[in-house]
């Protein structure tokens, strides 16, 4: 519909909604807050991996009168946090399944007291074996998990695989490993919460989804919907860090001013959000690939693990997006993907941008790059012969009905990087360089949207409304945490209205205010909730054109003119829309087989990287993004997406280790879990190909993950390109390639004897 | 308990006096004490810069600085940017580039970036870099950071220039 129509406002860089106040440092994030007679308070955790809890003591030298101390004992309703299965406590009882896990709390006025006091309470386990690593998890002689530690799996196949392996003309295996990965938004997670037994229990947070957090704290205090209230404060990053674990700290804090009756806040140190909070999946992918003679595939075997951790939490979702990423943005007649998510005792893995993806492209991506040097053919040209074009299915059968431009993107991102060039150029100066310099690339999509029927279950629900002042107020529980929901969301209602973006506001995200318009994840919002506040401002407009005089054409005077005399005769101005899923659309959930996402995004990355072999640092020198995300709906802002998850992405490639001994996180600071800085980011070249989406809100699909999927397998296929070694396992450390290149070194120099 | 001592300095032009432990870090007394909630905590160990605060001339991470060691000292801290409501020159530009996404780290970059700029007019990219890297940014990769501190410095050489607007230049309608 507007999606080819000329727009004022959407496509604008219009000013950040919020940007003011974060400037000016005014913004107020949790730790910001203060409440009437608020209290601080802390955690007691676990120091073993996995045990049975025998006894809790507390040193006489602290006067405990002076604290306010929790246990599973005082929670009212159900001890479980509320997201997929129930199997995660929200305080352990009897038994711990990892390290780090909250076993009681402790509330005291002055908050100095609080880490003397958690060290003088002791609790004496009787441990039991723990594992760590998904290999042992997959062996199951110790069961930690259900019945036989698989917290889940899934099947996909299409065609028949088996039937191609004997007629091939190769077949190219492969192992490709990731490690975990940690947030790190510059904000730890931190919440406020209030009991009162009239309006029940009143919850502020830095979050990501104010309903997740609402529907936990329903069963765990066992109250009616109305009783529980959750409240966004400004959210200083998340990544999807604040996405479920929000969900454990709410309850924690609402326990303790439940019991204290003040108002407690929780803030953690970096220390302690870095040990006992969700980090991204461990993986461990197979690929067996059967090819014909010409590099065309035949056949994809797929074999996918994850590390899901002590309890179940998303691993289940993380797990259906790693399989559905898993065989590329490749046509493939046969495809087999297998995949399971084990349980170890380590921090349960959550959501982070990408939510599988990135795991599973990192090692397509990967892989391609060997099949193209086992099959002997370009690797830009292997990826070209083998494209989703328009009508093409994907490995879940689903046909591609929206316009496929793969080939535009790599061509643009072959001509804006010089490709063919430059890495002719290193060919020729690497032999005489201790520098090795070369090319590599990525392609991948991103599904836009909850997966298969995620959406309808979902059945989100938004829309905009007059405030008293006259103005336009968006309506949504879709929460600003950097990446520009307010202004996007803004721009969108101002478009489809036709009044000005400074005319509309955000609705504060408050479960008493806003409606579900569904979690702010799996780059939704754009796509899914634009579309419901598009759809919200164009009803708006029908409704006051019926019933209040407004005119085919009409000035935002006019407009709100017509508002006032709607609101004098109605009461109220509120347009709101529910989720219609397009037409056309069929998944099995049972099958896997369908319309996986609603839209896809698509990129190309390239990336240009130095190695050094005196130091064995390997640095990103150059990178380019092309990509199709619909259309652009602010490009300062997308701009910036596509800029950070590329960041996020070299640091995933090669600086980003996290460290367990014993289960617990050993470098859980920010001095020695390492990010990249100002001075490690590359110059980051992005462009937009626009390729608006029927069903998006003005043609846009999602955005905030896509960028985050590329760099890793972009980055080492262009340490394969500069050194020969293809490397399988990220994060890739200058010790890591000190093993490889030093080994081919001796082996260089004996052969040179 | 023994009598705290009065600790007196100047904050955004503004003089304080404080009677706090002293060895109390310079960031809570912002925070606490005089309710300037603007500088951050992102690590409490002087790697992310969040807390970032401009003490005597020297950009400071103020999770690391005691309180004592401020006793006489010219404190800028994020709050004392604006002039009467007229956005700085880096805020502007900030607010125009998209140099603040999530805006946690953006105080704490901006007494850098403003440090910058006053020890190095005009800093080359390689200078803005190099800078920069003592502020933690997961939002923005920096580079609009970067491309921000560009037409700061410009600006704040010529007072008059478009990015004083009121409203940023990028503002289209």
């Amino acid at each position: 519909m507007s999606t080819s129509a000329k727009t004022r406002i959407v496509g604008a860089p219009v000013p950040r909604k919020e940007g003011v106040d974060k400037l000016l440092g005014r913004a107020r994030y949790v730790d910001d807050i203060e409440r009437q007679g608020m209290i601080h308070g802390a955690t007691v955790r676990s120091t073993i991996p996995r045990g049975f809890i025998l006894s809790i003591s507390f040193e006489r030298r602290i006067d405990w009168t002076e604290f306010t101390v929790v246990t599973a004992a005082d929670i009212p309703g159900k001890n479980q946090i509320h997201l997929i299965a129930a199997d995660q406590p929200c305080l352990a009882d009897e038994k711990v399944n990892h390290c780090d896990e909250a076993i009681l709390l402790i509330a005291h006025a002055d908050k100095h007291k609080l880490r003397e006091a958690v060290n003088a309470v002791h609790i004496e386990y009787d441990p039991l074996p723990p594992i760590f690593t998904m290999e042992e998890s997959e062996r199951q002689d110790v069961i930690v998990w259900g019945a036989d530690n698989l917290l889940k799996s899934f099947l996909l196949e299409k065609g028949d695989v088996d039937s191609v392996w004997d007629s091939a003309a190769h077949i190219v295996e492969g192992t490709y490993r990731t490690g975990a990965q940690e947030h790190l938004y510059i904000e730890n997670n931190g919440v406020i919460a209030e009991s009162n037994a009239e309006t029940g229990i009143t919850v502020w947070g830095s979050l990501q989804c104010p309903f997740y957090v609402h529907k936990s704290l329903l069963s765990i205090f066992d109250l009616p919907e109305d009783k529980v209230r959750v409240i966004q404060t400004e959210t200083g990053g998340a990544f999807g860090g604040k996405e479920d674990y929000p969900s454990i700290l709410a309850a924690h804090a609402a326990l303790l001013a439940h019991k204290s009756g003040h108002p407690v806040k929780m803030v953690y140190d970096r220390m302690e959000d870095l040990a006992a909070t969700t980090k991204r999946h461990p993986s461990r992918v197979r690929h067996r690939t059967a090819l014909d003679k010409d590099g065309k595939l035949l056949a994809m075997d797929i074999d996918l693990a994850t590390d899901g951790g002590a309890y179940s939490t998303l691993s289940s979702t993380v797990l259906s997006r790693a399989t559905l990423h898993a065989s590329g943005p490749y046509v493939c007649p046969n495809v087999r993907v297998r995949s399971h998510s084990w349980a170890t005792n380590t921090v349960p893995y959550g959501a982070f941008r990408g939510f599988g993806a990135p795991q599973a492209i990192f090692a397509i991506e990967r892989h391609m790059d060997e099949i193209a040097a086992a099959v002997g053919i370009d690797p830009i040209e292997l990826r070209r012969r083998n494209f989703l074009h328009d009508g093409d299915t994907t490995a879940t059968e689903q046909v591609m009905r929206e316009p496929v431009i793969l080939d535009r993107l790599l061509d643009r991102a072959l001509a804006e990087s010089d490709y063919h060039t430059r890495r002719a150029r290193f060919a020729l100066e690497n032999p005489a360089s201790a520098v090795k310099r070369g090319m590599g690339i990525s392609a991948f999509y991103h599904g836009s949207g909850f997966t298969g029927s995620g959406e309808r279950y979902l059945n989100s629900l938004a829309g905009v409304d007059l405030t008293p002042e006259g103005k336009v107020r968006v309506l949504v529980s879709s929460t600003e945490f950097g990446q520009g929901t307010n202004t996007m969301l803004a721009q969108i209602a101002a478009e489809a209205i036709g009044i000005g973006y400074d005319d509309v506001n955000l609705a504060p995200i408050d479960t008493g205010i806003v409606p579900n318009s569904g979690p702010t994840v799996a780059s939704r919002t754009s796509l899914v909730v634009g579309r419901l506040i598009e759809r919200a401002g164009l009803q708006l407009v029908a409704m006051l054109r019926e019933h209040a005089f407004l005119g085919e054409h009409f000035t935002p005077e006019e407009f709100f003119a017509a508002c006032e005399r709607y609101r004098d005769n109605h009461g109220k101005v509120e347009s709101m829309c529910r989720y219609e899923a397009p037409p056309g659309i069929f998944w099995d959930d049972q099958k896997y087989r369908g319309e996986a996402y609603p839209a896809f995004a698509w990129s190309i990355q390239v990336a240009q990287v130095a190695v050094d072999t005196v130091t064995y640092s390997a640095e990103v020198e150059e990178f380019w993004a092309v990509q199709e995300v619909g259309r652009v709906i602010h490009p300062v802002l997308a701009g910036g997406q596509i800029e950070g998850g590329i960041a996020q992405g070299i640091g995933y490639a090669l600086y980003e280790k996290v460290v367990l001994e014993n289960g617990h996180m050993a470098n859980n600071q920010m001095t020695n879990y390492i990010m990249p800085t100002a001075e490690d980011v590359p110059p980051i070249h992005i462009f937009f190909e626009e390729a608006p989406l029927r069903f998006g809100a003005f043609g846009a699909k999602g955005i905030g993950e896509l960028p985050h999927d590329g760099p890793a397998p972009a980055i080492l296929n262009a340490i394969k390109d500069a050194t020969g070694i293809g490397f399988h396992a990220i994060p890739l450390l200058p010790e890591d390639l000190f093993t490889e290149l030093a080994a081919r070194q001796e082996l260089v120099e004996i052969a040179a004897i | 308990m023994s009598r705290l001592p009065t600790i007196r300095f100047t904050v955004n032009g503004k003089p304080c006096a404080v009677q706090v432990p002293p060895m109390k870090r310079l960031l809570d007394v912002l925070r606490e004490d005089l309710r300037l909630t603007g500088s951050k905590e992102g690590c409490g160990e002087g790697e992310c810069g969040s807390c970032s605060v401009i003490v005597n001339g020297e950009l400071v991470n103020s999770c690391l600085l005691p309180v004592l060691q401020a006793e006489g000292a010219t404190i800028q801290t994020v709050e004392g940017l604006a002039n009467n409501g007229q956005l700085h020159p880096l805020q502007q530009a900030f607010l125009a580039c998209g140099g603040a996404q999530c805006g946690i780290c953006t105080p704490g970059m901006l007494m850098a970036a403003s440090h910058l700029l006053e020890v190095n007019p005009h800093p080359s990219l390689a200078d803005i870099r190099e800078g920069l890297a003592g502020n933690l940014c997961r939002c923005t990769g920096f580079v609009r950071i970067f491309e921000s501190v560009v037409p700061a410095a410009a600006a704040r050489l010529t007072p008059s220039s478009g990015i004083q607007e009121k409203e940023p230049a990028a503002h289209a309608r």
